[in-house]
Parts: C-alpha cells; sequence; structure tokens
C-alpha cells in the first residue's frame, strides 16, 4: 500500500503541473483583461494611465513570463495578490470563503445522503411499486425546479408569511452579542433554507444511483443464498445488500471532495451567502488571474487527493479489490 | 458586478465622491428642483435626535475603502461617508467647500490658492493641514499608484505649500475642471506616508475626517460606520449605518418587505406596482429624481451605412424614444436628447429634437438614397440592404428592451437590426477596442462638471479612448476646449449650449433616456430633503424622533 500511494503522490506532480498550464492558457484565452475591465471607457483614464497599470500589475509581459511568475511564486506556496482594485492576497480571499462554504456543502451532502440512500433503497426493494414511482416523480422535480425559484417562494413562505425564518444572510444583526449556544442557533436558522435547497436539487442523483446498485447486487447468487439460508428479509437487505451496494458511493463521495469547495452563484446570489462560488464568479468576470488561478489549483489539488482518497478506501473497504491489486 | 458596468459607474463616481454629508445652505436655485416625493403620510415635524441606525441594501460589495484605490460605486458609497474632499457640490450643484474654507483663483487662471478649514481632525485626533493635501496629491501622480483618477492631477504644474492651511497649484493652461478634482477624498499622510498603499490596511478599514468612522467590514456581507462625534460640521444624527450586501434584487425586497431593511434602490415594476400597499404607504417613503447617467444608442461612424448625418437623423426620428421610456422604465425617465442631464444648469432644451415620426423618418431615408428597390421590404443603397447589429453588455436588461424596442421601430422603416448582448470583458476588447461594432447601446454617467472632451474631442479617438464611434467635428474641438478653459459660469455655459446644438443636429448617437433614481426608506427617518443632487446630500442631517427609534445603538 505504501509504496503505492507513493507512486500516486509522485504522479500528481506532472499531472498539477499540467493542469496549471492548461488553466492560466485558457484563462488567458478570453478575451479582455483584468485592466480593461476597469479603465476601459472610463473618462477619467488616459492611455498612460492604463499603460502604468498594465505594467504594475506585469501584463505587458508575454504570457509565458507572467506564468513563469506565477509558478515560482506557486512552488512557494505563494498565491499572490489579487488584480481587483482590493489587492488582497488571494489566500485571505480564498481562506475567508472556505468555511461557509465548506459548512453549507457538508451540511447538505450529510442531508443528501441520509434522505437519498434509504429512497433509494426503499426504491430497489419495492422495484415498481407506487413508493418507487411516487419517489422517482419526487427526486426529479427536485432536481428539475430551478433552485433560484423555489428559493424565493420558500423565503416568501417562512421569512415573509409565517417569519420563522430569516430570509437571506448567515447572521443576525445582533450576533455579536449572542452567547454562544444562541449563536449556533443564529446560525442554524439561517442555514436552513440554503441547506434545504441545496440538497434537494442533489437527492435524484444519489437516490438514482443506489437505487441502481441496490437492484444490481439483490440480483447477485450471494443474495439468493442468504435468503436460502432461511435469512429474514431485513438482514438480507440491510446486511447483505446494503454494504455491497453502498461500495460505489464511496468513489462518489471521493469526487465530491472538490466539490465541497466548490460553490453555486445562483445560490449564493439569492441567499447572500459569502461563498466561493461568488468569489469565482466575479474573478472570473474581471479577469482576476491569481484569484482564478488560486481556486483552480486549489480544486485541482483536492480533486486528485479525493480520488486517491477513493482508491484507497475502496481497497480498505472491498476485500476483492485489495486482493487483486 | 451586475447590471451597470463600468461607464456609468465611472462619471458618478466624481458625483459620489462630491456628496459628501454636509448642511449648507443653498445659495442660488437657478434650476427648478425636478424631484419629487412621493408619499401618502405628511412629515409630522419633530425634534431631531440622535440616536438609532439605517440598514442599507446594496447589490454589490465595495471592493477597497481608500477613494485613491477605489472605482467603484459601493466603495464610493462608504468612503463618501468617512472621507472629505477640498470642495464639493452642494443640493444645488454649486461647488462649496468642504476642508478647504475657500480658495482664489489667480488673474492668470493658472493658479488656484486654497484655504483649509483649521478645526479638521482625522478620526484618530491629528490635526488636518496641508501636508495631507500633498501626500494625497503625490500619491494620485505616483506611476506606483494603480489609480483611475490620476489624469487631473498630471495637469499640476506646481504644488507648493505656503504653511499648514494654506497652498497653491499652478496649472499648465487655465483648467476649469481642475476645481472640481480637488473634491476627491483627502488621505491621512500621518498614517500613510511611506507605506505601499496597496498594501496599507488602511484600505480595509480607513480613517478619515467624515461624518462616519469606520467600525467593521465582513467580506460579501456588511460594512458598518459608526458616527464621527468629533465631525467638523456637528455630529450626525444617525449613530450608525449598517450597509448589507445582498446581490439578488428579489431577496433584497423580500428583506424589505420583512422590515430587516430601512433602505434600497427600487425597480421601476417595484415602484410602480410592488410597494404601493397599505403597509409601504404607512412604514416607507418613495423618492424618485433624475439619476446622473444617461442611455444612449452610437453609432460606428467609420462604417459607411452611418456617414451621412441625415441618415442618423433619420434613425432618431423613426425611434419611439416615449415608447421606450413608458415600456422599458414604466415611465420612470425622461427622454433625453443631449448628453447633459435635464434638471441641471448645463443643459439646453433649445435643440433639435428629431420627434418621433416614422413617415417623415422614411422619406428622410429617401433623401439620403435609402429606398426599397427590389421589393423585400428592406431599404438598400447601392444594391446593399439597410441591416445592421445592436451590441449591448450581457446582464443590463434595460439595454436589452431599450434594443428590442428599437428593433421593431426600424423594422417598420424598413431596416433590419439584429441584436447581440455580450459579456463586458469580451464586449470592451473584441468589439469596442476594435471599432468592430455597427451601433452600440450603451450608458454614461453624467459628471457634474460640463467638461465632456474625452468622450467628444476628435483627438480621443485612439484605441481605448472613449471616442470610439470616431466623431469628428473642429466646431465641438474648440468649444469643448474653450469651454474647459473658462471658469466664468455664463461665459462656460455658452460653449456648451452651442455644443449641444451642434451635437443635436449631427446625431452621432440617438440620446434615449435618463432614468430616475428610485429609493425607498423607511418612514421613521425625518429630514430627507430631495434637491437636484438627490437625498444623500444631507445625510447627516436624518434623524429619527426620539419615540421612533428602533434600534438602541451605544453612542
Amino acid at each position: 500500500m505504501g509504496p503505492y500511494i507513493l507512486k500516486r503522490l509522485l504522479l500528481m506532480i506532472p499531472v498539477l503541473l499540467g493542469i496549471t498550464i492548461i488553466s492560466f492558457g485558457v484563462m488567458k484565452l478570453a478575451p479582455g483583461d483584468p485592466v480593461s475591465v476597469v479603465t476601459d471607457l472610463n473618462p477619467n483614464m488616459n492611455k498612460e494611465a492604463i499603460e502604468r497599470i498594465r505594467a504594475y500589475y506585469g501584463l505587458d509581459q508575454p504570457a509565458y513570463v507572467q506564468y513563469a511568475k506565477w509558478l515560482k511564486n506557486m512552488l512557494m506556496l505563494d498565491f499572490g495578490r489579487s488584480f481587483a482594485p482590493d489587492s488582497r492576497p488571494v489566500i485571505d480571499k480564498i481562506m475567508e470563503r472556505i468555511p461557509v462554504t465548506l459548512l453549507i456543502n457538508i451540511l447538505s451532502m450529510i442531508l443528501i445522503l441520509a434522505v437519498a440512500i434509504p429512497l433509494g433503497v426503499m426504491s430497489a426493494v419495492k422495484q415498481n411499486s407506487v413508493f418507487d414511482k411516487g419517489t422517482t416523480v419526487f427526486v426529479f422535480v427536485g432536481f428539475a425546479i430551478p433552485t433560484f425559484w423555489l428559493a424565493l417562494l420558500l423565503m416568501i413562505l417562512f421569512g415573509v408569511k409565517l417569519e420563522w425564518l430569516p430570509i437571506s444572510g448567515l447572521r443576525s444583526l445582533t450576533y455579536a452579542e449572542l452567547s454562544v449556544p444562541e449563536k449556533v442557533l443564529d446560525l442554524g436558522k439561517h442555514l436552513v433554507l440554503p441547506v434545504f435547497v441545496s440538497s434537494f436539487g442533489g437527492l435524484a442523483g444519489m437516490s438514482r444511483y443506489m437505487r441502481s446498485n441496490m437492484l444490481e447486487v439483490i440480483r447477485q447468487d450471494y443474495i439468493t443464498t442468504a435468503r436460502a439460508k432461511g435469512l429474514d428479509e431485513r438482514t438480507v437487505i440491510f446486511k447483505h445488500a446494503l454494504r455491497n451496494a453502498l461500495l460505489p458511493v464511496i468513489t462518489l463521495l471521493g469526487l465530491s471532495v472538490p466539490g465541497l469547495i466548490g460553490g453555486s452563484v445562483i445560490f449564493e446570489t439569492i441567499f447572500a451567502i459569502p461563498g466561493m462560488g461568488q468569489l469565482f464568479y466575479q474573478s472570473v468576470m474581471s479577469r482576476d488571474y491569481p484569484t482564478v488561478m488560486g481556486i483552480l489549483v486549489i480544486g485541482a489539488v483536492l480533486t486528485l487527493v479525493g480520488n486517491l482518497l477513493a482508491d484507497v478506501m475502496y481497497s480498505v473497504a472491498d476485500p476483492r479489490i485489495r486482493a487483486a491489486g | 458586478m451586475t447590471s451597470t458596468h463600468g461607464p456609468i459607474i465611472t462619471i458618478l463616481l466624481v458625483f459620489l465622491i462630491l456628496t459628501g454629508c454636509d448642511q449648507h445652505k443653498a445659495t442660488t436655485k437657478d434650476p427648478s428642483p425636478k424631484t419629487e416625493t412621493v408619499t401618502s403620510i405628511a412629515e409630522t415635524e419633530s425634534e431631531p435626535a440622535y440616536g438609532d441606525m439605517i440598514i442599507r441594501g446594496t447589490i454589490g460589495d465595495a471592493s477597497v475603502l481608500l477613494p485613491v484605490l477605489a472605482n467603484d460605486a459601493s466603495s464610493f458609497d462608504i468612503t463618501g461617508l468617512i472621507f472629505n474632499g477640498l470642495v464639493k457640490y452642494d443640493k444645488d450643484i454649486q461647488l462649496v467647500g468642504d476642508l478647504a474654507e475657500k480658495w482664489e483663483i489667480a488673474d492668470d487662471k493658472l493658479t488656484i490658492r486654497f484655504f483649509l478649514r483649521k478645526d479638521v481632525k482625522w478620526q484618530d485626533g491629528q490635526p488636518f493641514t496641508t501636508k495631507d493635501v500633498e501626500y494625497t496629491y503625490k500619491t494620485y501622480v505616483n506611476p506606483k499608484t494603480p489609480t483611475a483618477y490620476a489624469t487631473d492631477f498630471l495637469k499640476v504644474k506646481e504644488f507648493r505649500v505656503l504653511d499648514p492651511y494654506t497652498f497653491e497649484v499652478t496649472y499648465t493652461e487655465p483648467y476649469a475642471p481642475a476645481l472640481t478634482s480637488w473634491g476627491q477624498g483627502m488621505l491621512p499622510s500621518h498614517l500613510l506616508e511611506g507605506t505601499e498603499i496597496t498594501e496599507s490596511p488602511l484600505k480595509r478599514a480607513p480613517v478619515g475626517t467624515g461624518p462616519y468612522r469606520f467600525r467593521e467590514w465582513k467580506t460579501q456581507e456588511k460594512i458598518v460606520v459608526d458616527s464621527n462625534h468629533d465631525y467638523f460640521e456637528g455630529r450626525p444624527y444617525i449613530n450608525r449605518v449598517l450597509t448589507r450586501v445582498i446581490p439578488d434584487p428579489a431577496t433584497m425586497f423580500l428583506e424589505l418587505k420583512a422590515g430587516r431593511l430601512d433602505q434600497m434602490g427600487l425597480s421601476p415594476l417595484q415602484y410602480t406596482r410592488q410597494t404601493n400597499t397599505k403597509w409601504f404607504n404607512e412604514n416607507f417613503r418613495k423618492y424618485k429624481y433624475l439619476a446622473f447617467g444617461y442611455t444612449y444608442l452610437g453609432y460606428n461612424l467609420l462604417d459607411w451605412k452611418f456617414k451621412d448625418k441625415k441618415v442618423r437623423q433619420a434613425l432618431t426620428t423613426a425611434i419611439d424614444r416615449d415608447g421606450i421610456v413608458k415600456g422599458v422604465l414604466l415611465g420612470l425617465g425622461e427622454v433625453a436628447y443631449t448628453p447633459y442631464k435635464p434638471d441641471t444648469y448645463w443643459y439646453n432644451p433649445n435643440v433639435k429634437k428629431w420627434p418621433y415620426d416614422p413617415e417623415k423618418a422614411k422619406q428622410m431615408l429617401a433623401e439620403a438614397g435609402w429606398t426599397d428597390t427590389d421589393g423585400d421590404g428592406i431599404l438598400d443603397k447601392d444594391g446593399k440592404p439597410f441591416k445592421f447589429t445592436i451590441i449591448t453588455n450581457q446582464g443590463n436588461q434595460l439595454r436589452e428592451r431599450a434594443a428590442t424596442i428599437i428593433q421593431r421601430d426600424l423594422r417598420r422603416v424598413g431596416i433590419r437590426v439584429k441584436i447581440r448582448p455580450i459579456e463586458w470583458a469580451a464586449f470592451l476588447k473584441n468589439f469596442i477596442d476594435r471599432r468592430n461594432f455597427e451601433a452600440c447601446l450603451l450608458g454614461w454617467g453624467i459628471g457634474i462638471d460640463p467638461s465632456q472632451i474625452d468622450i467628444w474631442n476628435s483627438k480621443k479617438t485612439g484605441e481605448r479612448e472613449l471616442n470610439f464611434i470616431t466623431y469628428v467635428n473642429p466646431e465641438v474641438d474648440t468649444l469643448l476646449d474653450q469651454g474647459a478653459a473658462t471658469y466664468d459660469r455664463e461665459k462656460r455655459k455658452e460653449y456648451y449650449d452651442r455644443f449641444q446644438e451642434i451635437i443635436a443636429e449631427d446625431q452621432p448617437y440617438t440620446f434615449l433616456f435618463v432614468s430616475y433614481s428610485l429609493p425607498i426608506i423607511s418612514a421613521r427617518f425625518h429630514g430627507i430633503k430631495p434637491a437636484p443632487l438627490g437625498i444623500g446630500y444631507n445625510f447627516d442631517r436624518w434623524y429619527v424622533p426620539k419615540h421612533l427609534q428602533k434600534y438602541h445603538i451605544a453612542p
């Protein structure tokens, strides 16, 4: 196992390098640059001033020089400073967004798993029943509903009409004066709608996946054997079938590691949540190269690590793979 | 950034910077204020009282809180509360002193001597002196400062400090917009001198001389400022200003409805249809006044189709601009005829207006050689059909809708128009910068100073310059130069009046509309007095009577 992991880790280096080159290249291919977004059509800007600002950001140099500079800093884990007018270190901008993004994504992932796995299992066990069909309709409605529309309806109901929940944002205005349990409660109240809305759309994928895995497993010989042994249906389904059907979920979880720091622009915009989605969107729109690259690199590293973790976990969980490997 | 992009924002900045918070008495009243208060309850006069907090909604977060580095409206909205310039505009758009007590312009019109107020202190207690002004000036002209506002200061030939409260600036040529440029926020030299301004902590925790002092900034969440008790114009009544970032206008409106916001800007739809309930009438007041900006359809004058001014006049005549104001702005705006704001001193109402008349437009086009010779319903000339594409920036619904109405109107006179919305950065780089367009639908902010050299001068047609439609008229060049070199207001207006007549005759743009700003504010705030400059100019004199105060904020 040790040498295998080491080999995989070493392999990541060229892959990562390739990813950064492609990302940098694609970003440079997009028309416009961070300076023109700020200075074009600005009556206060003359050509001289524009050149000054371009030079300040090093944009007057050829792309490969810019890349080399960026890479050199990156090797020392220096993400550089943002090209946005705030000129803040990229790492600060990312770090202040990550906690809330992680929190919401982890909570909704837990909610998705907690609801989708039982739904999928029950659908498979009662294949083609009314429950199965009802579930299918329900999860696909969730998948199809536009997030922003559902979010607005829920805000009107729970925020304006019933006044049970806050409408947007993360904290009440009085947050600073609250005691710790009150703070948790306050944060929790603010998270109810965002977490619900963001998981609702994800139910379909996970429950369908679980259902087909389960159907696959139920047809296997060893399930027939288990039934033949006279085990009761509960034991057959939850002990023998479910554990095997859950295996591919590990891969899915591994693949969703990078998604944990990714956010959705629409959803964060609607709920006024200062997450990664908005940061990335704004950075791309203003051609803030260092921030875009920073987020892409972190995303790439997490993807690679997530894949490795999934593979390792898989072999830990599944003796068949261990034997073969 | 969403709907309003660069162009509108930029000139607005100057305006925002200059609308600090103040209570100067009106000096003159030349333009009739077109502002009107829409309210159903009479304002009961009551005693001003200190206290309470105002919660305002904004769709975009500030980017940096030092006026020299900022270039977006959200940042200037906050720095306007924290910083002062040497001069500012009062409610009637007259230039008055802010940190400067007075100024003298020498007879040769080249040197301005400023006398600073002696009672001004930075929010950390240090006195404000010419040292700060000198530092601010040097920062703006420093090549290492990435600022958008160096141009006016680079025209200064010499900067001389005479004593801690007096200084002189000398220009190479008389330059009337110079005075306005001293309205840029002054920076504290004792905190910034010798530091790299782009890395200064003051970017996110500024110290100014203004009515409010910085308290807290949570990125993309909120910015909080508290009243400055030592403000040289007196302590502001409202103890705290909390600006919440809510990127989605629909969500923001729900927050307003739930009573968690005190102020936001309404869309025309929200203004006319969604805020007329009893609850809104009791708890809020709506205001409307002309915004400092206009929307236009610009023709690329390098394109053969638009070279003839007769064609451009016909196009304007064919476009139902009242229909656009009604359809796009739901009537909450005015048709624009010149590049000046209709209720200001510089506006010339006596220009050719080219009223909507499709039949006349057809006739004018025929005179210019455009007729439908092959009977396909499209005008043609020299065998080429009259078809063109209007480009505009993606995400600005008002502009896209206006373009659609124009498309319909021009179809009626036999011209086929395509509309193409393009993402902002690509729009600038691939289309505007390269002159790669036929017509574009955009907006300009209207500066308070009437100088518009950058947009109309024939020398400003280079790459990345603002006369991207390549408008060339030597008389306009002369008039604009004369206007910029003249300090005398009346004399100056003559130049700009003539300039507007020529622009209206030439129609390089079809001027479309000036929209209204539509703020809605909780009825508990008193002392709001709409004026030509809007409502924000006396923000530090707004108050909540003691019995109406909602939030208890320790002073």
